[in-house]
């Protein structure tokens, strides 16, 4: 997209350096001229929150490396020994611990607001389907991450997950000790997680720069849902506005990071993670990290081995096909009243799965499970393919101009 | 002539992942017997896994036995899945997603296991939950009357 200034470099070097890599005016048409909607609101500053986060996890994770032992004996103890010997080591640890949950907070948000102003609708299909993408690796990598303490929860969350593929028919338990590297989850295991621990986030990083590539393709979607028109009255450059919007919400959102390392970083933790893994011994209670939790819910729920995995990872995979199974002209939920209220019912919903997922699978719990789970995909397979046919939408405003000036 | 390349320098690759040799070297398992008492569910490792050796009370012997096949979800009778009535050996491992079950614990005073609320009967049958299977009867021989050699 054309944007609103161009580059013109007045410096010899630079001159030299554009005609033989012209990184420079790729990054200003990038991040400076590129048109930014006039009307976005906070939801869109997480995208920057996001590649804040990835940068502080990569960061973190790299100097964690360089004290940290992937060997079944030495795991634990590493560990505690970054926790009370390394320089800092209890501070990137919680930071590193904690940047998880932040990141997941961070994307179920841009998720949830993409789901909200139909952001993944024509021409942004590819754009979405690649998020769908970054979040399957996010749970790939935090999933793996979490086995890597080597406490209690690390072997049996491992052991529960990785079970999961010996649902498979016929090969699945030719898969699961291939897996494992064993017959059981072992040194072997916790080796080759640390080795794609380490290897997953380098792949979202290139993930997201296509998500980004393909953003700057067909430009940023909006609270209102309509393109930008005209440059000068629709949109304004990114730098400075986006720049410092984004840098604002980045420090909203650090505040929380903080309060989480500094005053409460077990809060979101398992304390059964403090007690070594022990192969004998299972916990009373498996639980996941809280951001796997809506999904586990589901998992639970189905008293069927197969068709609990597949309605899993069918919940997710749904959301790739979100595109289609919407079938509204209209892209924002604000012009949809209908399709607001069932929204906030399918948030709802998947909190509710997610406080189940934490409940223990007995009763009543099993049974609300099993009603939430039904009102998750029904959100998908039937509200919104019929809601697009029914529902009578408001007029949409003609430009983004015209959307902002009518609110003054 | 190119399939059969790309997959000689794939499979080694892919290969690599399984149990290595000294994986599965892991030999066999002698346990004596002879010391656990009636009622009681002791728990030994085997190739990393827990065995669950359980001396059958009478009452856990008649109840595992008195069982409409037609019930269970795995039908299995109990004499297929022991050599000697009083003595049930299998392998602890949840055929849901291989958590351990909880002995003497659940509806039919087997097995419960605590992730995802999977009931074992005193045959290590599965009665009730989301495992598809009655847990595993390893391959077991008894070298004499208190001494079993697993695997």
């Amino acid at each position: 997209m054309h944007g609103h200034s161009t580059f013109e470099p007045k410096n010899g070097f630079v001159k030299w350096l554009e005609a033989r890599l012209p990184i420079l005016s790729f990054s200003h048409e990038s991040f400076v001229a590129y048109p930014t909607p006039k009307n976005l609101n906070y939801w869109w500053t997480f995208g920057a929150i996001l590649s804040f986060m990835l940068v502080a996890q990569i960061v973190t994770g790299v100097v964690l490396a360089m004290h940290y032992t992937a060997e079944s004996t030495m795991a634990f103890d590493a560990v505690e020994k970054i926790m009370r010997d390394v320089n800092w080591g209890w501070m990137l640890r919680y930071a590193h611990s904690n940047g998880a949950s932040m990141f997941f907070f961070a994307v179920y948000i841009h998720m949830f607001r993409g789901i909200y102003y139909g952001s993944y609708k024509a021409p942004r299909e590819v754009l979405w389907i690649l998020g769908v993408i970054i979040f399957l690796l996010m749970m790939a990598t935090g999933f793996m991450g979490y086995v890597l303490p080597w406490g209690q929860m690390s072997f049996w969350g491992a052991t529960v997950i990785t079970n999961l593929f010996s649902a498979i028919p016929f090969v699945g338990d030719q898969i699961t000790v291939w897996l494992w590297g064993g017959y059981s989850v072992g040194n072997p295991t916790l080796n080759r997680f640390y080795a794609l621990h380490y290897l997953l986030p380098f792949v979202i990083a290139a993930v997201v720069g296509l998500h980004v590539w393909a953003l700057h393709v067909v430009g940023q979607g909006n609270p209102d849902g309509v393109e930008i028109k005209d440059i000068k009255k629709d949109s304004v450059p990114f730098t400075p506005h986006a720049t410092m919007k984004d840098a604002f919400g980045i420090a909203v959102f650090l505040l929380i990071f903080a309060w989480l390392i500094f005053f409460v970083p077990n809060y979101l933790g398992d304390a059964d993670n403090y007690i070594p893994a022990n192969p004998m011994k299972t916990p009373a209670h498996i639980v996941p990290e809280w951001y796997f939790l809506p999904f586990y819910a589901i998992l639970r729920s189905i008293p069927n081995k197969l068709a609990g995995v597949i309605a899993m990872f069918a919940a997710i995979a749904l959301l790739a096909f979100l595109p289609w199974l919407d079938t509204s002209k209209v892209r924002s939920g604000k012009y949809r009243p209908l399709f607001k209220i069932f929204f906030w019912i399918f948030a709802a919903t998947s909190i509710g799965l997610g406080y189940l997922g934490a409940m223990p699978p007995e009763g009543g719990y099993v049974l609300a499970a099993r009603i939430l789970g039904v009102m998750y995909f029904a959100f998908f397979l039937v509200i919104l393919p019929v809601l697009g046919l029914v529902e009578k939408t408001k007029p949409v405003p003609a430009t983004i101009a015209d959307a902002v000036l009518a609110k003054h | 002539m190119a399939a059969v390349g790309a997959a000689a320098v794939v499979w080694p690759l892919i290969n690599q992942m399984s149990p290595d040799a000294s994986t599965l070297a892991m030999a066999s398992t002698e346990v004596d017997i002879g010391s656990i008492p009636v009622g009681q569910i002791v728990t030994i490792k085997w190739r990393g896994k827990p065995v669950f050796i359980s001396h059958r009370s009478p009452k856990e012997i008649e109840e595992a036995q008195n069982v409409d096949l037609a019930t269970l979800k795995d039908p299995q009778p109990d004499s297929a899945r022991v050599k000697k009535p009083e003595w049930l050996i299998v392998i602890g491992v949840c055929t849901h997603l291989g958590c351990i079950p909880l002995g003497h614990q659940g509806e039919y005073n087997g097995w419960f296991c605590p992730c995802h609320g999977s009931v074992y009967d005193t045959s290590g049958r599965i009665r009730k939950g989301p495992a598809p299977l009655n847990l595993v009867v390893p391959e077991y021989s008894f070298l004499t009357d208190t001494k079993v050699k697993i695997g």
